[in-house]
């Protein structure tokens, strides 16, 4: 059993999420920053799809009642065991808790979210397949609060140091595919200039300000199936590209697909953002 | 019938009306039962179906796939949904639609309504099958709270409110069936294809 000391502003149990509903309006939901949760998990020996915590930029304190083997991945932050900043011998976080232990992640200095991954993996009730919290539908567990228990299963597999932790910072250049709807708009304004990232994100979708895009064609679209990375462009002209807990579907035209959200996980406010046309 | 690119695996397919997307769906539905059809999600909107998570070559297989005319929407299960009519713009709809409040209800219970397509939250049906002419518009702007279980109208759609929300669609009754629960086996009660009754409670 964990129990929850400090929540931080927003931390969530996540896993891969749960595709293949969004024909009911369910939306996938899951870990922003998937490839720094499947890391945390290897490294504890829990398959890809354990379910482990996802914090935002302050980190949290949690209370390990058993002993536990913990890998923190993502954002770069220091990592406390009773106080005291763990040792991180090959540049990855993975470390014994003892029973009764404290862990402390302190607040991000480079990127934003970090990836807590216990081995045995955190064990709530899955809601449709998937034990995420959908910060947008309210499916699955509710956001982290002080005071909160949150049961662990049981280890299974053996841990593994194999993987590198993505470089995080600086600008971003994402690919992008066009279309379904870039025919509406006057789509090299995408290119011309970099846009900032909004403090408005969340995990719905990343907002981007800069150059608004301007429509070539002034009519309403119908409500359409959305995918994640869609880059939505509502009246204002000023880019949305849509991250795990986004809807399913969507009434403003989608100028194009990014081809991996992964780093926008990480992005914070202020963060340039350019994109780079892929074919 | 035109397919546009959606990303590196996604495919969105245009349709020629509402009626179109509702053949398409069953169809592409069919094939993925089949194995022919390879998709993470195929997810019907108002003029489109989107396919999303599919095997490379399938934009080149769905013209060969192009179902035959009309005639899906009579084929789903039929969900009788009891309703109490007292929802707070029923007058402004008969208004609208130029009869009493008693003729509106009456007009509601008559007609068999289906599932169109889902969105906007889980298990909120887009329900088509009221004649173009008894389209209402929106409230100019959203209520900050509808109840769940408020069975509403806006454009030439009906729906029912899943869980309590902003929304700014035409209130003209409620229900006290559950439309989503995760804990059923088939969590929302109306999927596309679904035929649904609204029963005066």
């Amino acid at each position: 059993m964990i129990t929850v000391l400090r929540a931080g502003p927003l931390t969530t149990v996540q896993d891969l999420g749960r595709p293949g509903h969004a024909h009911l309006g369910v939306p996938r939901s899951g870990a922003l920053d998937e490839p720094a949760l499947r890391l945390a998990n290897r490294f504890v020996g829990n398959p890809d799809d354990a379910a482990g915590l996802e914090t935002t930029l302050l980190g949290c304190a949690l209370r390990f009642a058993e002993a536990a083997l913990v890998a923190v991945t993502g954002a770069v932050a220091q990592v406390d065991v009773n106080g005291r900043p763990v040792e991180r011998p090959h540049g990855q976080q993975l470390f014994e808790v003892p029973a009764g232990g404290v862990l402390d992640i302190k607040r991000a200095s480079r990127g934003v979210r970090s990836y807590i991954a216990v081995a045995g993996g955190i064990n709530v009730e899955p809601v449709l397949g998937s034990r995420s919290t959908d910060t947008l539908s309210g499916l699955g567990p509710a956001r982290l609060i002080e005071g909160a228990d949150l049961p662990v299963g049981v280890p299974s597999g053996a841990p593994s140091l194999v993987g590198e932790p993505a470089r995080i910072g600086g600008e971003l250049v994402l690919g992008i595919r066009l279309g379904p709807r870039d025919d509406w708009f006057e789509s090299h304004g995408l290119f011309g200039s970099a846009y900032q990232i909004s403090p408005l994100s969340n995990r719905v979708g990343a907002r981007l300000a800069g150059n608004a895009l301007t429509r070539r064609d002034v009519g309403e679209l119908p409500s359409e199936g959305v995918v994640l990375g869609a880059v939505q462009v509502p009246a204002d002209g000023q880019p949305i590209i849509f991250l795990a807990d986004h809807p399913t579907t969507g009434g403003y035209p989608v100028i194009g697909v990014v081809d991996d959200v992964t780093p926008l996980a990480q992005a914070r406010p202020g963060t340039s953002v350019r994109f780079r046309e892929l074919d | 019938m035109k397919i546009r690119r959606v990303g590196a695996a996604g495919l969105l397919i245009e349709c020629d009306d509402a009626d179109r997307v509702e053949d398409w769906r069953a169809e592409l539905w069919q094939r993925r039962e089949k194995g022919e059809l390879q998709a993470v999600e195929i997810v019907p909107g108002a003029r489109t179906i989107l396919l999303d998570g599919v095997a490379p070559g399938t934009a080149g297989l769905l013209p060969r796939w192009e179902p035959a005319l009309g005639g899906i929407q009579s084929e789903g299960p039929l969900v009788e949904i009891r309703t109490v009519f007292d929802g707070e713009d029923l007058a402004s709809v008969a208004e609208l639609w130029g009869v009493t409040t008693d003729e509106a209800i009456q007009r509601l219970t008559d007609t068999t309504l289906h599932v169109a397509f889902s969105g906007f939250a889980p298990g909120f049906a887009y329900l088509r099958g009221l004649p173009d002419a008894w389209a209402v518009s929106r409230l100019a702007a959203p209520r900050p709270r509808v109840p769940a279980g408020a069975v509403a109208l806006a454009g030439g759609y009906a729906g029912i409110y899943p869980t309590a929300s902003p929304g700014g669609w035409r209130l003209v009754g409620h229900t006290d069936q559950n439309l989503f629960d995760v804990r059923r086996k088939q969590p929302a009660l109306l999927t596309p294809g679904t035929r649904v009754r609204l029963v005066a409670a």
